[in-house]
């Protein structure tokens, strides 16, 4: 079964956000990585660039597929986890601790339709 | 040989030959040979013998697997056998000889070839008029789709710039129309595994240029929709694009033509066995319809009243897509095996693929886990063991299937299940292969349960064990080692 995280919130794309200082760390979840399989590249967005809620801010690739990334949030990205330009494996083994960026919200930047822990761990379930 | 992996520059002795080259009898003109040509160092070629370079080359190809050493289900490949006697036309000096600026009236056999192959493409398909240029599967959808667009621009209709795609295309549908510069949008699948229609009507506006299908879809089921979809898209003022790649289940049954598909690439080496995966070249002729006779890329060879054949360009072409006709002896290959097959006996090719798919997929359902339960055209998709209790994945059953003997089917693809297994085993194959093969599907299945670390460490048997795809993927090794 998928981890999950207690305190973070969830997009049905597998995303993840966690707020931190009142900024937006986004990454993804361990469903998405064990769906995913070893991933060997993260193509992340620029410092500055704008991201919106259910919009492409990057993609991963895998050994298996090249996915998108779906950002959950709107806003202004601060900083990118330059720790997954040369492991991005950080991504399989610790799929909560790797964030991908971090974003500072416009407002209403968070949407209200994000699940929690437990409703996103049901929503994997029926997947 | 299991573990030969020598370069032939390992073999190289200093001063060792197996040649012996005549007297040079232009030595006194080298010295008009201008300088920047002339090379300075030894060429360091490898130094061996006539026995060296043979058992080399032997023992290489050993390594190899290929539908010449056994059963090679790789779904969406039409990994069909590749009879010899296409070897044996493409071989004949009048086509080996050939040089393609030769004038066209010292090559007529070679523009008839390709004239008789165009006319048996266009009957098999219900196609107008087809280009023999492109190089391969991927080239023909883009040659395809820049017929579309010059289609469009030629009319002054610059918005059609979106390409619609299911979400259960092959990769390189999306790939072909990013190239060209157009716009993918995707069409969901239904739970059955066909498009959506109502998924795909709010698509469909005046800045539609086209949409990509495959039929039967890569789940090797028949879009039962088609005619609806291509009233819809021709509707909106959009064109229909039918890849090919599984051309094989529909030959000489039901052709992309009549239904209603405007622009298709056909796979010479799939539908039409010639040699592919490692063995190629391969070959992916455009048809068109009638009205799209004019976009064709040039060169195109037409035939006069007298029986006498030139090659010549129309009005609207959009452009050049190969130096010159394409792979030529690939096309002498495919028509070898269409006039082998002749008008009847090619009928029976799609349906005999189509009953081999079903055979090995009725005949492993209770086995792994068949999430389209239908009756399948050329190919069917399973998603990984029925029992999922082991957490054996895809993955390890494929590679465990190398040590059976037998090519790996294609695995992940397509990506609307976790562990796609997908399988096409062509009617080339007798039921005595495909019995095999069902049983080491069977013994696959049993092993994830009582000995799953066989299936964690396969193969076993293979001269190159797991390789490490993560590690081949971040730090790739380019070179092989430093040879002194």
């Amino acid at each position: 079964m998928a981890k999950v995280n207690e305190g973070l919130y969830y997009s049905e794309t597998h995303e993840w956000v966690r707020m931190v200082d009142g900024y937006a760390l986004v990454g993804i979840t361990d469903y998405a990585q064990h769906a995913l399989g070893n991933i060997v590249y993260v193509d992340m967005p620029d410092v500055d660039d704008e991201v919106s809620a259910d919009e492409e801010f990057g993609a991963v690739e895998s050994v298996k597929a090249a996915s998108d990334l779906i950002s959950p949030v709107t806003g202004t990205v601060t900083e990118t986890n330059e720790a997954l330009e040369n492991t991005p494996g950080l991504l399989n083994t610790d799929p909560y601790g790797a964030w991908i960026v971090k974003v500072r919200l416009a407002e209403d930047g968070l949407p209200g339709n994000l699940m929690d822990a437990a409703a996103y761990a049901d929503f994997c379930a029926n997947l | 040989m299991k573990n030969y992996d020598k370069l032939i520059f390992e073999l190289s002795v200093e001063g060792r030959t197996g040649f012996s080259l005549p007297d040079n009898r232009w030595e006194h003109r080298l010295p008009e040979i201008p300088e920047v040509l002339c090379r300075r160092s030894e060429s360091g070629l490898p130094q061996v013998s006539e026995p060296d370079v043979v058992r080399h080359y032997t023992n290489l190809s050993s390594m190899n697997f290929g539908v010449d050493t056994g059963f090679y289900p790789l779904g969406s490949c039409t990994m069909k056998y590749n009879p010899k006697i296409n070897e044996e036309t493409a071989s004949l000096p009048g086509f080996t000889s050939v040089h393609p600026l030769q004038p066209e009236e010292t090559m007529q056999g070679t523009l008839q070839v390709c004239h008789e192959l165009e006319k048996a493409l266009c009957a098999v398909t219900g196609m107008a008029a087809f280009t023999l240029c492109p190089f391969a599967g991927a080239h023909g959808e883009l040659t395809g789709l820049m017929i579309m667009r010059q289609y469009h621009m030629s009319r002054n209709d610059m918005k059609r710039t979106k390409v619609i795609v299911p979400d259960s295309a092959h990769g390189t549908n999306p790939a072909s129309a990013a190239v060209c510069g157009l716009r993918v949008v995707q069409v969901r699948s239904t739970p059955d595994g066909t498009i959506d229609v109502e998924d795909l009507k709010p698509l469909l506006d005046d800045t539609v240029a086209g949409i990509m299908m495959t039929n039967p879809n890569t789940l090797g089921l028949f879009e039962t929709e088609i005619s609806r979809i291509a009233d819809l898209v021709h509707g909106c003022g959009g064109l229909l694009y039918y890849d090919g790649a599984n051309m094989n289940p529909l030959l000489g049954k039901v052709r992309p033509g009549d239904m209603g598909f405007d622009i298709m690439h056909l796979n010479l080496h799939k539908t039409f066995s010639t040699p592919h995966g490692g063995g190629g070249p391969g070959s992916g002729p455009v048809g068109v319809s009638a009205a799209l006779w004019d976009y064709l890329p040039y060169p195109k060879v037409t035939a006069d009243g007298d029986g006498k054949y030139h090659l010549m360009s129309g009005s609207h072409t959009a452009g050049r897509v190969s130096g010159f006709m394409g792979n030529f002896s690939v096309m002498v290959k495919a028509l070898t095996y269409i006039m082998m097959l002749g008008n009847k006996n090619i009928r029976m090719a799609g349906p005999l693929a189509a009953l081999n798919a079903n055979y090995v997929k009725e005949s492993l359902k209770d086995c792994y886990r068949l999430p389209i339960d239908r009756v399948c055209k050329h190919e069917f998709v399973f998603d990984g063991l029925a029992d999922t209790s082991s957490g054996i994945t895809a993955l390890e059953i494929a590679k465990r299937l190398l040590d059976y003997g037998f090519h790996a089917p294609t695995i992940y693809f397509p990506l609307l299940f976790h562990q796609a297994i997908m399988i096409e085993p062509t009617e080339t194959e007798s039921k005595d292969t495909l019995d095999a093969f069902i049983e080491a599907m069977r013994n696959i299945a049993r092993e994830a349960v009582s000995e799953p670390d066989i299936l964690h460490d396969a193969p076993h048997g293979t001269p190159v064990r797991r390789s490490d795809e993560t590690l081949a993927a971040t730090r790739p090794v380019l070179r092989y080692r430093q040879v002194e």
